[in-house]
């Protein structure tokens, strides 16, 4: 199991066809405290780079974009009492949507740690 | 950050402070320190704030006849406030309305009892400076004071944190403003702010303005607070931002602040009328208007920022309004905002729908302040 990483600094660790995706806590950190934050519908069809989540700070609402192409199987419902744990454990509990990838290959494409580190 | 932004006399210090700047009307501005927007805004209502607005316009207008109260009566040519009436060291929010009744900005007057400072925003200065010349050089002395340091001082323990540097500052009553010292320090002292807290504004010489700032710095309980929490503090104080809340489209009347506009110069006041679009505000306070500023708070934990429409259906089919500013405001822990909505919507309590990412959120208009005011009247 790998993870990888986005240049909009998601993160997504696949496990066959099903992923979980967060932000980096470079992201974390650059976003401040977090008020809120909402995954799209279960079942939802997103493209590589189409908004899939939104997280708010007092200030701002970002757009969480889908790393590849698939379906959102699943929100991290913690986020709606405790949306703090995304800035505590941006890359663990944190995390924030799953979702089922059309192509599991598609993800080679995406960034290592090592060059998501080196951005 | 761009080479042409301007420079508040603290910016070596928001630095040293490790702020994150950012660029806001024409000047690099801290938005927040590294304890962050949140813990910024909750340390202000709870404890103590220090806010660099010395990006904000200081103007001074002294009567060529000596007397004050000419100076504050060709002021009122311009804003639909009593400043005549405005005794010695008293200091009173006003409006400057173009030929519409539109708001070209939002000020503070104090009357220092020789001459008056007007405080307004830092976009509108120059503006609203060529305006004051204009109108009133014939009779006016203006000057531009565009290179001041202005910090704010705000929260609960402000006059604890001030007292001890200032012994004047503790019995100063909400809208005072004095011409005192601080360590040495000559400053324009007024008991007022944009958080809906208790405090002070300080404006002291730009070389003074490092010294002053660390000097409020090191009392107990003062922490610097950047833009970002002015924003969600002033938003709760259920403030005005100019240029989001009000503008040249808003009148006084439709951005319900006809309070700012005292009986004097109302319908059947003694200087009724006599400023710019004086016929078309007088009308609206008579005969109502078709839309009107309303707080918001929307149900659930997500914000309803500026921009989102307003509808009075949960289809969205009936547009009825717009909000001009929200946040998640941190210490009412829900989301607040403002807008405008049509007037048979106006009323306290009344249900709203915003569209937020195609869904319509509930939302109900609210009485403002959403936070109770902490000033010492």
């Amino acid at each position: 199991m790998t993870t990888y990483y986005t240049k909009s600094h998601e993160w997504i660790r696949l496990e066959g066809t099903e992923a979980t995706v967060g932000i980096t806590a470079h992201a974390s950190e650059e976003l401040g405290e977090l008020v809120f934050v909402e995954a799209k519908d279960e079942g939802t069809e997103v493209a590589a780079g189409d908004a899939a989540a939104v997280v708010e700070s007092v200030k701002a609402a970002s757009d969480i974009y889908a790393p590849v192409a698939g379906t959102v199987s699943g929100f991290n419902d913690r986020l709606s009492d405790e949306p703090t744990l995304v800035g505590s454990e941006p890359e663990g509990e944190g995390w924030i949507f799953r979702m089922t990838v059309s192509n599991p290959e598609e993800v080679t494409s995406l960034l290592t740690r090592e060059q998501y580190d080196a951005l | 950050m761009s080479d042409t932004l301007q420079q508040t006399p603290l910016f070596a210090l928001h630095g040293e402070l490790g702020a994150r700047m950012v660029p806001f009307a024409g000047y690099a501005m801290p938005l927040q320190y590294p304890a962050g927007l949140m813990a910024e805004h909750l340390h202000t209502r709870t404890k103590a704030g220090l806010f660099d607005v010395s990006h904000m316009g200081q103007i001074r207008i002294a009567a060529k006849s000596g007397d004050v109260r000419d100076a504050a009566l060709a002021l009122e040519s311009l804003v639909p406030a009593n400043y005549a009436g405005l005794g010695a060291n008293r200091q009173r929010y006003g409006l400057l309305t173009n030929d519409e009744g539109g708001i070209l900005d939002d000020l503070m007057v104090a009357n220092l009892g020789h001459e008056l400072l007007v405080v307004v925003n830092a976009s509108c200065k120059e503006a609203d400076a060529d305006r004051v010349e204009a109108a009133l050089s014939d009779r006016c002395v203006v000057t531009r004071q565009f290179d001041r340091a202005l910090v704010a001082l705000q929260g609960p323990a402000a006059e604890a944190a001030l007292a001890p540097l200032c012994p004047a500052a503790a019995s100063m009553r909400f809208m005072d403003m004095i011409e005192t010292q601080i360590d040495g320090i000559p400053v324009t002292l007024s008991r007022s702010g944009y958080t809906g807290e208790d405090g002070y504004e300080i404006g002291c010489a730009a070389e003074d303005g490092e010294r002053l700032a660390r000097l409020l710095l090191a009392q107990p309980d003062v922490m610097p607070i950047g833009l970002g929490a002015r924003d969600s503090l002033r938003l709760e104080a259920g403030l005005c931002l100019y240029g989001n809340d009000i503008d040249t489209t808003t009148t006084p009347i439709e951005a319900s602040l006809g309070w700012a506009i005292q009986k004097t110069r109302r319908e059947g006041g003694e200087r009724e009328g006599g400023y710019p679009g004086a016929e078309h505000v007088l009308r609206q306070a008579r005969e109502g208007v078709s839309r009107q500023r309303v707080g918001l708070m929307a149900e659930g934990r997500a914000p309803v920022r500026g921009g989102a429409k307003l509808f009075a259906d949960a289809q969205g089919t009936k547009h009825v309004g717009v909000v001009t500013s929200g946040a998640f405001g941190p210490t009412v822990q829900a989301p607040v905002a403002m807008g405008y909505v049509e007037t048979a919507y106006a009323a306290v309590d009344t249900a709203l729908f915003a569209e937020l990412r195609g869904k319509f959120v509930p939302v109900h208009v609210r009485a403002t302040p959403f936070v109770a005011p902490g000033f010492k009247r």
